[in-house]
């Protein structure tokens, strides 16, 4: 289609972009390969080029050689002063191709970091040393690759010159490689024997290996077709925005995730399940007859309906999958783990949905590809969930379509990015659990009880005195004719959460049980007065999102804890003091005093009664209390 | 003034492949930012990353107007040119544009010859940003810097977090997979969006080629006149480039690869007088980029003091 220019310069010729990621320890020579293939392609300059020799000589571990490592390793040394070096971007280009290359050194974070080079990469360059052959980092860093979706794998055998250019020890990793791949899915597996400190077989071809017919790397990176299939795959349009300049225009903006589409096809919106055709397909240069996958445009449809960001758009024949419930590889990236139960942000494409994990089926081992049980997902582990979210997502499997079937996890409360997932299947159970819409609402069962329903949050150390103001908080309610539910800490303990322990995992599901039960007895109508220790900030804050803030009234039972060990009710403080308890809130573990309460009880200046009594007054100052 | 005589190829070429994936990465980056921050603006340079990400931005909106204005940090030291350039611009397409200049800079006589590089650049450029974003309360701000500039970038997000303050805290970046990009801030923390994080300085050349993007004319070649300067060559663009008394500008046939403030910025020798000519010479180019920008000495020489500690 591309009409090939005579006037132009070579590299602006029909040329594409590979992108790849290159994989392999420190000693495999990995920078040494990415700054040779710099270097052999003429992307480093003149000013560089000094500067590399003079390094050569001072600080490189090659003689008087160029030590092509100096190049990429300045990445090492930053990490040493305190910098976090995850996943450097590397660019050079020939007359054929563009090439980014995601370069991801470092051990401890490795498998985040490979992680998120792969996921934007079309082909790996896996790197063993000749000398070792196949090690168990060769099987983690192909299990990462196959797991983010690469098919198309470069083995390359790499310090050939250190086994003399020996063709049997190749042809034998070679072997040893492909019987052990051959599980993985990859599509296509090219070993090519090189040397990058030399350049055997990098850019020009080795007179000393001369046994290999093949082609050298970068004339394979070259020429490798990564696109085949692509054209072929169901079309798949995420709406990103919504452009309204004027009254008379609608258009969906996005890209094309996979897939074409015409002007005149019929397409149907996923979620809402309405259909329409495709008007036109709008760019500042003009329509266009038809998009394919990669095709930034803006589509406007014959029907005014409804669509809005995190729509897709599909043909009626090959719909993606709706679910609120999906099984997920995750892989975890951040210090605090992933723990069931706990609500993250998760973008799904243009989608942003809240979600949860529910099941942790197995973690896996890296190394071996092994699986292991656990009840949560530490820092760089890859395990596979259940994921449920709090309204249907619209995605497809991730080996059928990295664009739609990718999502991160964002933590509600850091916003850091918190992990990544590649969904594998939606759970049956999803489809046929549809939400029941409910005729009587909550406010319609909150205006029969004459009240506007909310929950009481109560937190603050042991002995505090929480148990005995909302026990006297629920008496005055109660005394008032209101319709109230007490729920206790221990009391829950005993029932709902009886199977739970104290381990970080055991309270977050404790305190989302809560939740979701205070929230429902908030949704009878009910004003729900709880009386948790709930140390942690963000627990106190999951539980005030899922009940909504307004509803949400946290009161802080604020006693030092000097005074709480000296009434010491349950004589709790007793037993940590003869050690027979550990992780005591105050004591062994911190309590995160709420840093703006709702009401601020402060015990050690009133009576539990005047504190029952500043409750009430704020629940009436707030009209919970009107009818 | 600027006249935008810009010498492009009378045919007009479908863009290649590759250049065409970074347009629609770019546009696609664009487009999220606007969709899920309150208030983005795009940070302006007027140079030719500039003119590119401006131009992507028009096609990822069209035909809505730019959803965001443009700010133009001015140090008052650019070069005639760049403003000329920069205003007939903002007329041509209608933007809104926004010019901030750090008035107590200029209140204490800060300027690039006296003050020193660094200072100038920290107070009219760095502090400046920090004034207007504030002043505007803009909460995700474009900019057109690469990941191919220098080594320092090379790992820099698409997506960079500032806390409230500006801060940039390289140990706490949030990992980018996929395009699926994290856009939450908190209350005061604000982003930085650089769409053109994957484009390398020929691909951008090869973009303006293809696309008959109008860029100042500096970066033609053409008879200019010059002082020699710390071993580079500063364009006398006007009357306040102190000379000393032995210092006469000679003309030259010159052209610049970046564009900065000018006695800041250190021209190159070259015939190229038109694209395809600095296209053609970029593929025999033999110094780096930014080896032209003044302002990067002293940052350049630290770098590679700290990467030396770290070796060792």
């Amino acid at each position: 289609m591309f009409t090939k220019p005579t006037t132009l310069p070579a590299s602006a010729r029909s040329k594409d972009q590979l992108r790849f990621i290159t994989c392999g320890s420190v000693d495999d020579g990995k920078s040494t390969l990415i700054g040779r293939l710099l270097h052999d392609s003429k992307m480093i300059y003149h000013d560089q080029i000094t500067a590399l020799e003079r390094d050569s000589i001072k600080y490189g571990s090659t003689g008087n050689n160029i030590d092509f490592a100096l190049l990429v390793d300045g990445l090492e040394a930053e990490r040493e002063q305190g910098i976090t070096i995850d996943v450097a971007y590397r660019f050079f280009t020939t007359p054929r191709r563009s090439f980014m290359v995601a370069d991801t050194p470092g051990h401890e974070q490795y498998t985040r970091n490979m992680a998120t080079g792969a996921s934007q990469a079309q082909l790996a360059v896996i790197l063993i040393d000749a000398r070792k052959g196949v090690m168990v980092q060769t099987r983690r860093h192909s299990f990462i690759c196959a797991l983010l979706g690469i098919r198309h794998i470069v083995l390359a055998v790499n310090k050939i010159d250190l086994v003399a250019y020996d063709k049997e020890c190749f042809d034998r990793i070679a072997r040893d490689y492909l019987a052990f791949a051959a599980g993985l899915g990859f599509t296509s597996i090219v070993p090519i024997p090189i040397s990058a400190r030399y350049g055997d077989n990098v850019v020009d071809r080795s007179a000393r290996a001369n046994w290999y017919h093949g082609p050298c790397l970068l004339e394979y990176l070259e020429s490798i077709d990564i696109q085949s299939g692509t054209p072929n795959q169901a079309f798949r349009f995420p709406v990103q925005w919504v452009n309204r300049p004027n009254p008379d225009f609608r258009g969906y903006a996005g890209t094309v995730a996979s897939g074409k589409i015409s002007a005149g096809d019929e397409i149907i919106v996923a979620a809402s399940g309405r259909t329409t055709r495709v008007k036109r397909i709008v760019t500042q240069a003009g329509d266009l007859g038809g998009a394919e996958a990669g095709d930034a445009v803006t589509i406007t449809l014959e029907d005014e309906i409804d669509i809005g960001r995190g729509d897709i758009l599909s043909r009626l024949d090959d719909r993606p999958k709706i679910a609120d419930q999906f099984a997920a590889y995750v892989i975890w990236m951040d210090e605090e783990p992933l723990a069931p139960g706990r609500n993250y942000v998760l973008r799904i494409g243009s989608q942003t949905i809240s979600g949860s994990i529910t099941e942790i089926r197995h973690r896996i081992d890296v190394n071996t590809g092994e699986h292991l049980a656990a009840g949560m997902v530490s820092f760089n582990e890859i395990a596979f969930c259940n994921v449920a979210t709090t309204m249907p997502a619209v995605f497809d499997p991730y080996d059928v379509n990295r664009k739609t079937g990718s999502f991160i996890f964002i933590d509600r409360y850091t916003n850091r990015t918190a992990g990544a997932g590649m969904i594998a299947f939606p759970l049956r159970r999803a489809t046929n659990i549809t939400r029941q819409v409910l005729s009587v609402g909550r406010r319609e069962r909150a205006a029969l009880k004459n009240q506007k329903p909310c929950v009481i949050w109560f937190t603050g150390l042991s002995g505090a005195g929480k148990s005995a103001i909302a026990d006297l908080v629920d008496q005055k309610l109660f005394a008032m004719s209101r319709h109230t539910m007490l729920l206790d800490g221990d009391n829950l303990r005993h029932g709902l959460s009886a199977d739970l322990g104290f381990s970080l995992a055991d309270r977050a599901e404790n305190i989302r049980r809560i939740g979701e039960v205070a929230k429902l007895m908030a949704d009878s109508g009910l004003i729900v007065i709880c009386s948790f220790i709930s140390p942690t900030r963000a627990e106190r804050d999951r539980v005030r999102i899922l009940v909504g803030k307004e509803e949400f009234i946290e009161v802080f039972v604020d006693t030092p804890i000097e005074e709480c060990a000296r009434r010491d009710p349950k004589g709790l403080y007793s037993k940590v003091k003869s050690r027979k308890i550990k992780n005591f809130t105050g004591i062994h573990a911190p309590y995160e005093a709420p840093a703006t309460p709702d009401i601020h009880l402060r015990t050690m200046e009133q009576t539990l009664e005047h504190s029952a009594k500043a409750v009430v007054d704020v629940l009436m100052a707030r009209s919970i209390l009107d009818g | 003034m600027a006249k935008n005589r810009n010498p492009a190829p009378k045919t007009r070429y479908m863009l290649p492949k590759h250049l065409r994936r970074l347009e629609a990465e770019s546009i696609e980056i664009m487009r999220d930012v606007v969709a899920e921050f309150k208030r983005p603006v795009m940070l302006y340079s007027i140079g030719k990353d500039s003119s590119v990400m401006l131009h992507i931005a028009l096609k990822a909106f069209y035909p809505a107007k730019l959803p965001f204005p443009l700010l133009h940090v001015d140090t008052t030291w650019k070069f005639r040119e760049m403003i000329g350039f920069r205003d007939a611009t903002a007329r041509r397409l209608g933007l809104d544009l926004i010019v901030h200049v750090n008035k107590d800079g200029i209140a204490r006589g800060i300027n690039p010859i006296d003050s020193g590089s660094a200072l100038h650049t920290q107070v009219m450029k760095t502090d400046a940003l920090k004034q207007a974003l504030d002043l505007h309360g803009f909460d995700a701000a474009f900019g057109g810097a690469r990941r191919d500039e220098e080594r320092s970038r090379a790992k820099e997000r698409i997506l960079s977090l500032r806390s409230a303050g500006h801060v940039w805290d390289p140990r706490n970046q949030r990992p980018e997979l996929w395009s699926l990009f994290n856009t939450r801030i908190r209350q005061g923390e604000t982003m930085r969006v650089f769409a053109m994080s994957n484009w390398t300085e020929l691909e951008v050349w090869e973009y303006i080629m293809f696309e008959k993007i109008p860029v100042v004319p500096l970066y033609f070649a053409k008879q200019r006149p010059i002082v020699h300067r710390n071993g580079a060559m500063i364009m006398v663009d006007d009357e306040r480039l102190p000379l000393n008394c032995d210092e006469t500008p000679e003309m030259r046939m010159i052209r610049f690869r970046t564009l900065g403030c000018y006695p800041l910025s250190g021209a190159i020798e070259s015939d190229a007088t038109s694209i395809e000519g600095i296209v053609a010479e970029m593929q025999t180019a033999t110094v780096s980029e930014r080896q032209g920008r003044l302002i990067d000495t002293d940052e350049a020489a630290s770098m590679e003091k700290k990467k030396r500690e770290g070796y060792f």
